[in-house]
């Protein structure tokens, strides 16, 4: 397969508009991907599939990743003029990344038996904006896969055949995999508890030193 | 003969202009979650018009324990023992996936002795997988027990080998990255062999007991057809889609571990149909004893760990990986992404059975009620990996 | 060939093993539980327990309570508290030891990574498997009493790895024997 940044040129001279950007991937499986633009994502996808060098017509992984928003402390040398003398001084700058949710697709080539390719899309943010075009219109094996990102990310695939939730119940209004989830308060006993269930424990249970020498919640 | 049975085949459709007894009525079944022939918690929303499959909607997550949020949790080390209870069957293969991601990710390298042992281990874990799989598809479709209890009696003799490897028959939390955990003990191989060969009895026997049977040849020629345009764009991994005829088999595909020092074919199917699937099962348990005597043949001496990788506080650089094997039920990866803890910041485990039920609709649609059964055990899911 | 053979053949299959199973034993795999038992591999696992030395369970425990194997098992089973004061282990050597070792064994794997993290080689996996209860919580609670199993038990489940660990063990501490009168290094 060619090199992605070649893949990336011939892209944008089939298909005038599209942006493309390439995040690259810094550990040692070096597998940098390419972030697409949601206006043009299924065509760029459809180029990809079709194109005969290419022939991507496998698309073996699709899954989300949730990103919240951060602040990078970043130190900067400014220049500053303090008291009629150029001075170089270090300040600290706080750069805030905003939150998003991205869909990862893994693309394989059954034809040449090459890849992966991988593609990104990522949403506006974590809330409203959390919609993406589907490419279940393009390769069908993303139909479950993309459910299940909707189900347990919250990620809106526009144009997606069947959107329902896949492995929670219909009933249920969050989504599990987010990183700020938190699970109700369910809390069931456990004799050895540790962590977030040792506090939740404390809640539920109300030290009785004389009874019970025996329950650890109650020792702590 | 066989050719005679293949003909009775075109009786799914109402003849034309007689109205089928329900008049156009869709009477809804749920087939599941409690049923023997669903391989575990699987529901399917059955519409059905008389006895004929109008539509097919599959009912996911009874069994859903968010396991990648709980790999997500875990140090890297602590997510090895939960891939055991993937797909349960076949532990051996999901801790080598999982190793494999974890090793690209990482850049470790994998010495030699353990390369082969992987491969000696994943394929008697083929050998396993497909084994049952052969007696319960034809537990499924009525022959009650008795090929399920052959199957199983080879399968003891190779869970057995891994019980005594590493301490447990199933869950058997063996690879680590960079390596393996221990080493044979004193006889093993010896066992290990004496089982490789006496495999083909086995095989000869139980192709003797089904090939043959008109039952068989009627329950499952041209039922389920999946075409290959269909098979490739729902990304059907494994032994469905060489049923279909695509030639696309990761071990020679990417050679991950030392596959390619391994001379064996890639078994093709034609058709498309719960047979060939079947027979697909049968002809590379074949290809897989082959593969296993060469490895066991060339089995060289030296050390089972890369002694550079730390078994405990192991951090990974930044960075994300997807590795994948070629599992007994299909394609098998892992998607890591790494942030510099000791946890992964994502852990996604691409499941095969999940994904090759893609299709199910498609294959059941205009099919008997019964054919149901007939194509879900011939697609091989385990719901421990469906569900995750 | 007339319809029907195929099965004729398979009968005749199922009917030589069948018969089989009577005279030769490789058709046979299955034992009569629980008056017949199997002999479980060396290697065997489930949960875990802790070696002692010596014939104190008490002081002889190898465990020094440094929390690594809490912190490592995945399933989160085990508890252990921190003894405030220390006393002298098997060698005389004043050691911290866990006034509280609790495993969960309703929660417990089997993953034996316990095992492998322990630098101290103090826990160790057990082969019993007859541990039903009556109730799920409790009785299901592994104290360090429970859980504490002598050396010599530990020979007679694994006695490969017992040794191998012993001898371990054994230059441990012959590295560290030579230790007390270290020759300061003249100076100069």
């Amino acid at each position: 397969m060619e090199a992605l940044d070649e893949i990336k040129v011939r892209i944008e001279a089939a298909i005038p508009g599209a942006r493309l950007e390439i995040i690259p991937n810094p550990g040692p499986a070096n597998q940098s991907s390419l972030l697409l633009d949601h206006a043009h994502a299924s065509t760029v996808a459809r180029f990809l599939r079709d194109d005969p060098a290419l022939r991507l017509d496998y698309c073996s992984n699709v899954t989300g990743v949730d990103w919240l928003e951060r602040t990078v402390k970043k130190k900067v040398k400014v220049k500053k003029v303090v008291e009629g003398e150029e001075k170089e001084l270090e300040e600290t700058r706080e750069e805030i990344f905003s939150g998003y949710l991205e869909a990862v697709y893994h693309l394989y080539s059954m034809a040449h038996k090459h890849g992966p390719l991988v593609v990104r899309l990522r949403t506006r943010d974590r809330a409203e904006g959390a919609h993406l075009p589907s490419l279940t219109p393009v390769w069908r094996s993303a139909e479950f896969q993309e459910r299940e990102i909707y189900d347990l990310y919250g990620i809106h695939f526009d144009g997606h055949p069947d959107l329902r939730r896949i492995l929670m119940w219909d009933e249920f209004t969050d989504h599990p995999m987010r990183k700020d989830y938190r699970e109700p308060d369910d809390y069931e006993y456990e004799p050895t508890p540790h962590d977030d269930v040792l506090e939740k424990a404390k809640q539920h249970y109300v030290p009785r030193p004389a009874q019970d020498g025996t329950a650890n919640i109650a020792a702590q | 003969m066989s050719l005679s049975t293949r003909a009775q085949h075109s009786a799914v459709e109402a003849p034309p202009g007689m109205p089928s007894r329900l008049d156009g009525e869709l009477l809804e079944v749920s087939m599941g979650p409690q049923h023997p022939s669903t391989h575990g918690v699987f529901r399917m929303n059955v519409a059905l018009e008389g006895e004929v499959v109008r539509r097919l909607k599959p009912v996911f997550g009874y069994l859903h324990r968010n396991h990648e949020k709980i790999g997500e949790n875990t140090s890297y080390l602590g997510s090895m023992p939960y891939t055991d209870r993937l797909d349960y069957i076949c532990s051996m293969s999901n801790n080598w996936g999982y190793a494999l991601s974890v090793e690209k990710l990482a850049g470790i390298e994998v010495p030699e002795r353990a390369e082969y042992l992987r491969v000696i281990l994943a394929e008697l874990t083929r050998l396993v997988n497909h084994a049952s799989l052969l007696g319960f598809l034809l537990s499924d479709m009525g022959a009650w027990g008795t090929p399920l209890m052959y199957a199983f009696r080879e399968r003891e003799n190779i869970l057995d080998l891994f019980e005594s490897l590493s301490g447990s028959r199933m869950m058997c939390d063996y690879m680590r990255f960079g390596g393996c955990r221990c080493d044979l003990p004193p006889g093993w191989m010896e066992r290990a062999r004496k089982v490789v060969d006496g495999f083909p009895h086995f095989l000869d026997e139980f192709e003797q007991l089904i090939t043959g049977n008109e039952i068989l040849i009627a329950r499952t020629q041209e039922v389920g057809k999946l075409s290959a345009e269909l098979a490739i764009s729902a990304g059907i991994t494994g032994p469905g889609l060489r049923a279909s005829g695509v030639n696309y088999d990761l071990r020679k595909v990417d050679g991950y571990g030392f596959y390619p020092r391994f001379k064996f074919r890639v078994p093709l199917g034609e058709h498309g149909d719960c047979y060939d699937r079947l027979m697909m099962r049968v002809l590379e348990l074949r290809e897989t004893l082959g593969i296993l005597r060469q490895a066991m043949d060339d089995l060289p001496a030296g050390p089972i760990m890369n002694p550079k990788v730390k078994i405990r506080a192991f951090k990974p650089p930044v960075g994300e990986a997807y590795g994948r094997i070629e599992a007994p039920k299909g394609e098998l990866g892992f998607y890591l992404i790494s942030d510099g803890s000791g946890n992964p910041y994502r852990y996604r485990v691409r499941p095969p059975s999940l994904i090759n039920l893609t299709v199910l609709e498609d294959m059941c649609l205009g099919h008997t009620v019964a054919d149901v059964m007939v194509i879900l055990g011939s697609i091989d899911i385990v719901m421990g990996e469906v569900d995750r | 060939m007339m319809i029907g053979a195929g099965i004729l053949k398979g009968m005749a299959v199922t009917g030589r093993n069948f018969i089989g199973s009577y005279f030769e034993k490789d058709r046979l795999t299955t034992v009569q539980y629980p008056e017949e038992r199997d002999v479980l591999p060396e290697n065997s696992r489930n949960f875990p327990f802790l070696v002692y030395d010596t014939n104190d369970p008490e002081a002889g425990l190898r465990c020094v309570a440094c929390k690594i194997c809490e912190k490592e098992c995945p399933p989160q089973c085990i508890y252990i508290e921190k003894s405030a004061d220390k006393k002298p282990d098997y060698m005389g050597k004043p050691q911290f030891y866990p006034a509280t070792f609790d495993i969960d064994i309703s929660v417990c794997m089997s993953c034996q990574i316990c095992v492998e993290v322990c630098p101290f080689e103090a826990i160790k996996m057990d082969k019993v498997y007859e541990l039903s209860r009556r109730e799920r919580f409790d009785a299901l609670l592994m104290r360090r009493t429970d859980l504490a199993k002598s050396n010599s038990y530990y020979h007679s489940i694994h006695p490969l790895e017992a040794e191998q660990v012993d001898a371990t063990l054994a230059a441990a501490a012959a590295k560290k024997k030579p230790a007390p009168t270290p020759a300061p290094p003249a100076s100069g």
